[in-house]
């Protein structure tokens, strides 16, 4: 047992595991991951190869944003922003980012071309969403960014088709000298069901947390909600899919709010009280005679199971 | 092992034992720093013959069995296993139930159930070294007496180093660590799981005359109301300040105006 333990783990093990390490990491500090593992490795090629498959995963469901080089804007890495090995789509500034993804840049730019693009149809209710969207995040969130994709139906060129839009938001604070980093997440599928005229709305919001002065301790949670409005013009439909957008985060927040001021009263006294019920010290002083009655207890055959 | 230490410290503590199990296998001739200086979840076995659960670790640990401080027996059975001197036997049975009375659900103190073991082995040069160990699982199927906890788990390891000093005193070297997990799921707010682990030292030179039990009790119970204290208003209390900068709970609009107001102010 004991030399089975001992034995070294294969390359692919090693791999397997850097690769573990890094997508496990805390918003913002893959990279602090990266430069630790790389010394407990000490291996060059085995740390390149996990992390070439580990860091693309890794940008992508943290939706991280890169500057592009000429600073026309920004491009978010997500998956639905993805159209090709290393290649992201910026809607807005209808321009493909290619992205370094271990150095977490984008490196050059080139302008997107028509297949890449929804038709116009499809542009104007991406377009006013976008728009709606934006001016949500930015009164809701001091450092957030969102992007607006059509994920499904980009060739629809008149009404009479389905199509999905989707909704990501992300906003990320590292504080790494005040040993405090955290991530917001949302993405909002937005499915326009033309037959019903209808508009279904499903929304995934990942918050996560980490505080590690002198220790390491990590919020991490997760909520999925649903919600619908009527299929309507661009400008009306993205008001009201921004509308339960807005309705849905402020109530999402307002539950962490309240999961936390529960712990102290009640969620955490389930693991350790504050103070016994009696509200008094242990007696260790008496701790002897503590054991004493047991003994008697025991000899009386008076002890609880 | 510096490197392996960064690791620990930025890991999703739930994944804490996935993490050491694969450090172990890439650094096999660090194995020893990295099991003393790493906690892990602790694991509990049930002794045969009083049929009381006691925790494991490496401290009661000989080959692949451990020791249960119960029946002072090895499980599985071990034919030359190190026990401790018979004096410090008779005070490791005393420290046992003692903290079984701490624990005690019947008498309602701060764990309302949940299982201990202290196991007491004698010091290099001299004195003794104690290890405290409590494990409190909180979820509501177990001992989660309000039942909030889909999953919950307070888990302590303090171990003591005890030094005789001069005049009837001795010096007491504390180092706790407490690794805590809880989980709550409901509809409304969904998942939401804070865990974590912090590890504090604390020393004190105390009159033997007390008697070691009562010292080191009285040691244990303070930095326990400490470090529950830090993690949950500070630790805790830090990852909420986050989620509220990432997203400020106060409707925008009005703090605007608020701004605004207090702008044209003189």
């Amino acid at each position: 047992m004991s030399d089975e333990e001992e034995t070294q783990p294969t390359d692919d093990q090693k791999i397997e595991i850097a690769k573990w390490f890094l997508l496990n990491a805390p918003a913002g500090e893959i990279q602090y991951i990266a430069k630790d593992m790389k010394a407990v490795l000490q291996d060059e090629t085995l740390y390149t190869t996990a992390a070439a498959v580990a860091f693309p995963l890794y940008n992508k469901s943290h939706m991280i944003c890169l500057d592009f080089p000429d600073r026309s804007g920004e491009v978010m890495v997500t998956p639905f922003s993805e159209i090709g090995e290393n290649e992201y789509l910026d809607p807005r500034t209808a321009q493909v980012a290619f992205v370094d993804h271990v150095n977490q840049v984008c490196r050059r730019a080139r302008p997107a071309n028509d297949e890449e693009l929804p038709t116009p149809y499809i542009e104007e209710y991406r377009y006013a969403l976008d728009i709606e969207v934006t001016k949500y995040v930015s009164e809701a969130y001091p450092k957030g960014i969102c992007s607006v994709y059509c994920v499904n139906g980009k060739d629809v060129e008149e009404p009479g088709m389905d199509f999905e839009l989707v909704v990501v938001i992300s906003a990320a604070r590292l504080r790494p000298q005040n040993f405090c980093n955290g991530s917001w997440r949302s993405i909002w599928n937005v499915e326009f069901k033309d037959e019903a005229q209808f508009v279904e709305v499903r929304g995934t919001l990942q918050v996560g947390a980490h505080y590690f002065e002198e220790g390491n301790v990590q919020l991490d949670a997760k909520h999925e909600c649903k919600d619908s409005t009527m299929l309507m013009s661009p400008e009306d439909s993205a008001h009201s899919v921004t509308a339960i957008i807005r309705h849905h985060e402020t109530e999402y927040l307002n539950s962490l709010q309240t999961s936390y001021s529960k712990l102290s009263d009640a969620t955490f006294k389930d693991l350790r009280r504050k103070l016994p019920v009696t509200r008094t010290l242990f007696p260790w002083h008496n701790a002897t005679q503590f054991s004493l009655r047991r003994d008697l207890q025991k000899s009386l055959g008076l002890e609880k199971k | 092992m510096e490197a392996a230490m960064g690791l620990m410290r930025r890991i999703p503590p739930k994944h804490s034992e996935a993490a050491l199990t694969a450090l172990l296998s890439l650094l096999p001739h660090h194995s020893a720093d990295l099991l003393s200086q790493v906690d892990q979840p602790l694991q509990v076995l049930c002794d045969v013959d009083s049929g009381k659960q006691f925790i494991l670790c490496e401290y009661n640990r000989d080959a692949d069995s451990y020791r249960s401080p119960w029946s002072n027996k090895y499980h599985p059975p071990l034919d030359d296993g190190l026990y401790p001197s018979q004096e410090l036997r008779k005070l490791e049975v005393d420290a046992n139930d003692v903290f079984m009375v701490y624990l005690d659900q019947s008498i309602n103190r701060y764990y309302e159930g949940g299982t201990s073991s202290v196991y007491i082995w004698e010091h290099e040069d001299e004195g003794f070294i104690a290890c405290f160990l409590i494990k409190k699982d909180g979820s509501r199927t177990a001992d989660g007496r309000r039942g909030y906890l889909e999953e919950g788990s307070w888990e302590a390891i303090h171990v003591i180093e005890v030094v005789p000093l001069e005049e009837a005193t001795a010096r007491y070297c504390l180092t706790s660590s407490v690794m805590l997990s809880l989980t709550t799921n409901d509809e409304s707010s969904g998942n939401f799981n804070l865990s974590g682990s912090i590890r504090r030292q604390m020393n004190m030179d105390l009159p033997v005359a007390a008697g070691h039990l009562c010292n080191m009790g009285r040691m244990i119970e303070e930095m326990e109301s400490k470090l529950r204290y830090s993690l949950d208003q500070v630790y805790f209390g830090k990852t909420k300040e986050m989620v509220c900068t990432l997203r400020p709970p106060s409707e925008p609009v009005q703090t605007r105006l608020l701004e605004l107001i207090s702008k044209r102010r003189p």
